[in-house]
């Protein structure tokens, strides 16, 4: 198991370093460096990579519980903050890049899709989610809010969900990519709901009552 | 005494003058050469495969839109083409298994002649033109692409359709070994369209085996593919092997796979929206990264041609 010492000078920095790939790929496409292409339609592209990755750094952030629970060991959550802000930033970009390039700040157009189109509604309150779970995620506001803390934060549950609602409802034709996302998601909630269920289990049992 | 003409300037070689300046002066402003996306690409014909068979006396047609015309890299490598698969990367990718040649199309219905006939048979008549044509696809991109084609019209003529015949119905070919995205079942296999007699017998609607001067690559519907510039892409049915005379209106597989999103006519309407999306705008391919999407026209601007074909008809109810 790696240190703490270990993890702070080596380990974070790689994983930031692999979660930022895809941003950099996409800005070196964007001035064309290093022979990186976007492909023909390269506002489309940057608006589908952004949202995948944010919902893949999406439950990337909720493996980490779970692998603490199943290891034993602590260093999961050492990355689930990096991960989970590294989530929301795609995510903020994805919506930046519906604003300004794909939308072209039309905001006749985008109060359209706000108030008409189902998956920008569900979509746009998934960001929202975030944005909240984001501002709140430093250890000051961790210590101003208690035990509301981990109320706020249960809130990326349904973020979660609205992030795949999101995508399962813009997919033209086959929903297969969304599905697979879909079950990993409902997957880490039922590993959790399992989880909780134990612990309560657990609790009520007295100490040395075990058969 | 011989004279020689010029060679013809093909389109994709004209870079148009405001793109030409504005190029240099973007560049300029953002102090560097290698400014890639951030201008766009206007046509550029150098990146036609060798492979691909040049077609001999094409003409210039009148129908021809003056528009630039996409490059041919962005033609053949982002298109929706279900057979090789469902990302518009796919078709280019997957389709090199796919074999053009022989083909035959088979000609059946309410016609006084049938049968099924080769290719060259099919062609043998018609003499090839360029159609530059704006194509706009149903998920709110468009291009502007070189055909090379005939008009259905004279070939439909040739099989002389009987008075019963209202509609003409077209298919794809089945070969789920050389077609992947044939082995999943996104969509009823094969693919069919349709359209009426009279969308069929128009000027605009052609039947094309080329695309800048050279034979269809095979992920853009080679050897024969429907094109209808009015009409929202999946109209333009691929690598046809029958087309059929019909009495009632036959059925597509797209209005099929979804009625409540994709319609028989799919006439190109920016003020019918797709249940998911607007269509009052389209992004066109090879624009520059922070352009606004330009507006979508009736009928895809060709409403001058075509709109009286339509008169009478509910255009909200039949999108």
């Amino acid at each position: 198991m790696p240190t703490l010492r270990q993890l702070r000078l080596y380990w974070k920095p790689v994983v930031f370093l692999a979660a930022s790939l895809p941003l950099l790929r996409l800005a070196a496409g964007t001035v064309g460096l290093a022979g990186v292409r976007l492909g023909a339609n390269p506002v489309e592209t940057i608006q589908d990579s952004t949202g995948l990755w944010a919902l893949r750094l999406l439950l990337a952030t909720l493996c980490m519980t779970p692998l603490r629970q199943i290891s034993g060991k602590a260093w999961p959550l050492q990355f689930r903050r990096m991960l989970g802000l590294f989530a929301f930033s795609y995510a903020a970009l994805h919506f930046a890049n519906y604003l300004f390039l794909d939308r072209a700040l039309d905001f006749a157009e985008i109060t359209g899709d706000l108030t008409r189109r189902p998956y920008i509604i569900v979509g746009a309150t998934a960001l929202l989610s975030l944005a909240a779970l984001a501002a709140t995620s430093t250890a000051g506001w961790r210590r101003r809010l208690g035990q509301r803390w981990l109320t706020l934060h249960q809130l990326v549950y349904p973020a979660g969900l609205l992030v795949c609602w999101h995508f399962w409802w813009q997919v033209k034709k086959d929903v297969t990519e969304p599905l697979v996302y879909c079950l990993i998601l409902l997957a880490l909630l039922a590993w959790r709901a399992w989880w909780a269920r134990r612990a309560r289990r657990a609790a009520a049992l007295p100490a040395a009552g075990a058969a | 005494m011989l004279t020689r003409r010029p060679d013809a300037i093909r389109p994709s070689e004209i870079t148009p003058e405001s793109v030409f300046h504005g190029r240099r002066h973007l560049l300029a402003a953002a102090g560097f050469a290698g400014a890639g996306l951030l201008l766009g690409r206007g046509g550029r014909a150098e990146d036609i495969p060798k492979d691909l068979r040049r077609l001999a006396g094409v003409r210039k047609s009148p129908l021809s839109s003056t528009e630039a015309a996409n490059s041919f890299e962005d033609i053949s490598h982002y298109n929706n083409f279900y057979e090789f698969g469902l990302d518009k990367s796919d078709p280019a990718d997957y389709s090199a298994g796919f074999r053009p040649r022989p083909w035959t199309v088979t000609i059946d219905g309410e016609a006084a002649v049938k049968g099924r006939f080769t290719l060259e048979d099919i062609l043998k008549p018609h003499p090839l033109e360029e159609r530059i044509y704006r194509f706009r696809c149903v998920e709110a991109w468009s291009m502007v692409i070189p055909w090379v084609g005939f008009p259905l019209g004279d070939l439909i003529r040739r099989f002389r359709p009987t008075s019963q015949a209202k509609y003409v119905a077209f298919e794809t070919v089945l070969r789920p070994a050389e077609m992947p995205g044939q082995r999943s079942p996104v969509l009823d296999w094969p693919y069919v369209e349709g359209l009426s007699m009279a969308e069929a017998m128009h000027p605009l609607t052609i039947l094309a085996v080329g695309v800048y001067g050279v034979e269809l690559p095979n992920q853009n519907g080679a050897p024969l593919r429907l094109v209808v510039p009015w009409k929202y892409g999946f109209k333009g049915i691929k690598s046809i092997v029958r087309i059929s005379f019909t009495a009632r209106q036959p059925r597509t597989t797209w209005s099929t796979s979804a009625p409540d999103e994709y319609g028989f006519l799919a006439n190109v309407n920016p003020k019918v929206d797709h249940p998911r999306w607007s269509q009052a705008t389209e992004r066109r391919i090879g624009s520059p990264l922070f352009s606004p999407k330009q507006p979508t026209l009736p009928f895809n601007g060709y409403a001058a041609q075509v709109a009286s074909l339509y008169t009478g008809v509910d255009l909200v109810r039949n999108f």
